[in-house]
């Protein structure tokens, strides 16, 4: 009698912090197939452990923002590499989803170019957006980006492997840290991801990805006192106000794009998680100072 | 021929002399003449490139807070009078101002930035008695830096695209602009050059407590022949702010002012399609180490915290000082102290003017209370102040703790509270420990260790080895609570345009 081989089914857990913790709440919602076949079932991710997912946020942003914008480079352009070597696995995730097999790779490839691009913006932006000023005083006088924070990110529902990476990228291409709340509908593929950027040379904690329900979790994410700014590509009316709303508290930076945005390759994404510091120092003016030469 | 009565030696043995200004060392007054300037009993609105008299009847009055004398009345625009300007902006946005070429556009703000400047003297003592900062301060600083502000912006108007590379900038249409009352004229002008130099028009409501210099900006305006409704401006409280903030047809708001009325704006405006810039308030750390050079820390102390009686959101008032040398520093700007003259703000000789307004003189006063009740040690020069007006003494407060009201709420007057520190960690762990993140001062004679403090110090502008500089090409604006977007330079155009 043959014995028929059962397949080991995985695990979706969250991706907090470098750790693949399950929700601290026990809950999950069943992802399945547009047929009504469970997928599997994903993490139900709460209030905490977004909490949790800011702590580490917060807690990796001080080194990842001083490192320097040419190493930054590195890191993203391995994550691309990664997936490239990954690329089968992640178009079976997005095909299990419900994509043709041409669609699930064009959204791979998509994925990987976005990453390769914004890789190449990490030692780049600066020139972009600095200046030099020409102040009227004897004073050298700068203007440079800096890294904004920690980032709250509600990737769009649709294009789950790309529109999720293009929502988050630019922020961190640009020294922030992210908590990232993944496509509802279609949240399995972004934990393949995580998977891979964990086996990248990300620092803990720099991106962390939470599944679940954006009608739970918008709430905690517009009001946290800790996270600097809300990038949100869903386009829910009601829920947008509300988020616009509670992100007054700490007077949070607040973007709400339209989903097709999340996929652009355009440092205007990355400028927008970026604060402009300007910087004065006097210019001694005796001697020789002004002469010509 | 030296006085030794005036030079007074310290008792214990450190060579140091100084000068007893509390002995017969007095100066003549050096009044600013205010006859050539015209100030109407009464102003309207200026709607459409005229005044006019507000549908809501009512007016106010704006008074000299270094003599509480009234100095004129002023229009209290109420929604319908906002609807009004709004409406003279939209049309004036479809019909004339989109419609000129971006050449003509600067030529418009150059216009008026001559304008400033040929007027600068009546500009400078209306600011002086309607706002109460000392004459020197308006005459050098705010007057010719609106001015200048202008003169820049005027330039950008056919160059815009060199400064959103591979984008097409577009202007957004109608700005509301929500002005506060620290630098009336130089407000207005940060808000309204970089506004016209994109293409967009204006309503602009001066500060309640400050609003001549804004009116006479709108009679200068009107005589640069500015097409009518380009720039609108009407006077009133809150209740005119937020008519504009809420004013449908208005779809970029710019606003200066309190953490808390940001706040609110914020949220009122959520789900909408306006466009937001906040700058707001701060409280900024001032940190001098052992190495600065440390008579020049002491003028950079006095300037971050008493230019324009502390009524600067960017105002130095947490100092930290390394241990080494805290003694010293006090000593010196104990000193320094004593040589500021509180009083007439139109006297030349004034180094510090009038509290805006009683009850700003108020919250000061309740801050200096609460200074007092947490444990700080309090300390005042022993200046003289007018006996009409509202006046406040330049005020340190010793020995404060991070976790004291002083060190975290802005006050915004003459008030600075002193902590010392040991380490570069713990001062940049110090500074930044707070909601507040508008600008930041290092002082120390090491280059490695300014830009060290510098990338470091989370706020939108830092002044190393000087302090309170501004400059129409400088970005100005803050992190965190402080506020978002940019004001002055090429960054000042963002919030003024879109794609």
């Amino acid at each position: 009698m043959m014995m028929e081989r059962i397949p080991v089914l995985k695990t979706y857990k969250l991706y907090i912090g470098g750790q693949f913790p399950r929700t601290e709440s026990g809950r999950f919602y069943a992802v399945k197939t547009s047929a009504g076949k469970l997928l599997a079932n994903a993490c139900l991710a709460s209030r905490k452990d977004f909490r949790n997912a800011v702590v580490a946020a917060r807690t990796a942003f001080g080194s990842w923002c001083s490192r320097s914008p040419f190493n930054r480079s590195q890191i993203l352009y391995r994550l691309a590499e990664m997936m490239e070597s990954r690329k089968s696995q992640l178009t079976e995730e997005l095909k299990s989803a419900g994509y043709t097999t041409a669609k699930a790779e064009k959204e791979t490839d998509d994925a990987i170019d976005l990453v390769v691009h914004y890789s190449g913006w990490c030692d780049k932006y600066h020139q972009f957006m600095g200046t030099v000023n020409p102040v009227s005083s004897s004073h050298f006088n700068f203007s440079s980006p800096e890294a904004m924070g920690v980032m709250a990110v509600v990737a769009p529902e649709e294009a789950p492997l790309v529109g999720l990476l293009g929502s988050f990228i630019p922020a961190i291409a640009g020294g922030n840290t992210a908590v990232v709340l993944a496509s509802e509908g279609k949240p399995l593929v972004s934990m393949t991801l995580a998977e891979i950027i964990h086996a990248s040379d990300f620092p803990a904690g720099v991106i962390n990805i939470l599944t679940g329900q954006l009608s739970e979790l918008h709430g905690w994410m517009a009001s946290h006192m800790d996270v600097n700014a809300l990038i949100c590509f869903r386009n829910d009316a009601t829920l947008t106000k509300k988020m616009a709303e509670l992100a007054s508290a700490n007077v949070k930076r607040t973007f709400f794009h339209p989903a097709s945005k999340a996929q652009e390759q355009t440092p205007y994404r990355l400028a927008e998680t970026q604060e402009i510091k300007t910087t004065w120092h006097p210019i001694e003016n005796i001697g020789g100072a002004k002469a010509g030469y | 021929m030296a006085n030794t009565k005036n030079i007074k030696q310290k008792a214990n043995s450190t060579p140091d002399r100084k000068l007893d200004f509390n002995g017969d060392w007095s100066y003549a007054p050096s009044l600013e003449g205010t006859e050539h300037i015209k100030i109407e009993k009464r102003y309207g609105l200026f709607i459409d490139g005229k005044f006019s008299a507000p549908k809501s009847g009512k007016y106010f009055a704006t008074i000299n807070p270094a003599t509480e004398a009234k100095l004129s009345e002023v229009a209290d625009a109420s929604a319908a009078d906002v609807d009004l300007a709004v409406k003279a902006a939209s049309r004036a946005y479809e019909k004339s101002w989109s419609k000129l070429r971006a050449a003509e556009r600067g030529k418009y703000l150059y216009r008026i930035a001559r304008m400033i400047q040929e007027r600068a003297r009546e500009f400078a003592v209306i600011e002086t008695m309607d706002g109460g900062k000392p004459i020197r301060e308006s005459r050098d600083i705010d007057v010719p830096l609106a001015a200048n502000h202008f003169f820049y912006y005027a330039g950008w108007a056919d160059k815009l695209e060199y400064a959103f590379p591979g984008k097409k900038p577009a202007p957004i249409g109608v700005a509301g602009q929500i002005i506060p009352w620290n630098f009336p004229l130089l407000m207005a002008a940060w808000k309204i050059a970089p506004a016209l130099a994109t293409g967009n028009t204006v309503v602009l409501k001066p500060a309640e407590t400050t609003p001549l210099t804004a009116l006479k900006l709108a009679e200068l305006i009107r005589d640069c022949d500015l097409p009518p409704g380009v720039v609108n401006i009407v006077t009133g409280a809150g209740t005119t702010g937020a008519a504009i903030v809420q004013h449908p047809s208005i779809h970029k708001i710019a606003f200066t002012g309190s953490t808390d009325v940001g706040k609110l704006i914020q949220k009122s405006i959520a789900g909408s399609d306006k466009k937001l810039t906040l700058e707001l308030g701060g409280k900024a750390a001032n940190i001098i180490f052992e190495d600065a050079p440390l008579d020049q820390a002491v003028e950079g102390i006095v300037n971050g915290i008493f230019f324009n009686q502390g009524h600067v959101c960017c105002a130095g008032s947490r100092l930290f000082v390394q241990e080494a040398v805290i003694e010293t520093v006090v000593a010196k700007l104990k000193d320094r102290m004593e040589s500021l003259i509180v009083g007439n703000p139109l006297d030349k000789n004034t180094d510090i003017g009038a509290i805006n307004s009683a009850s700003q003189l108020k919250t000061i006063q309740q801050y200096i209370q609460i200074g007092k009740k947490e444990g700080a040690e309090f300390y005042q020069s022993s200046c003289t102040i007018p006996a009409k007006g509202f006046f406040c003494k330049p005020t340190l407060f010793l020995n404060v703790s991070q976790s004291h009201r002083i060190a975290q709420e802005e006050i915004f007057g003459p008030v600075l509270a002193i902590q010392s520190f040991r380490t570069i960690e713990e001062v940049i762990e110090k500074a930044n420990n707070i909601p507040y993140g508008l600008s930041a001062g290092v002082w120390t004679d090491k280059g490695s260790k300014i830009f060290n403090l510098t990338s470091r110090l989370r706020a939108g502008v830092v002044w190393a080895n000087t302090y309170n500089k501004f400059d129409p090409s400088s970005p100005f604006g803050g992190y965190k609570e402080s506020g978002f977007g940019r004001e002055g330079g090429l960054h000042g155009l963002y919030p003024y345009v879109k794609f």
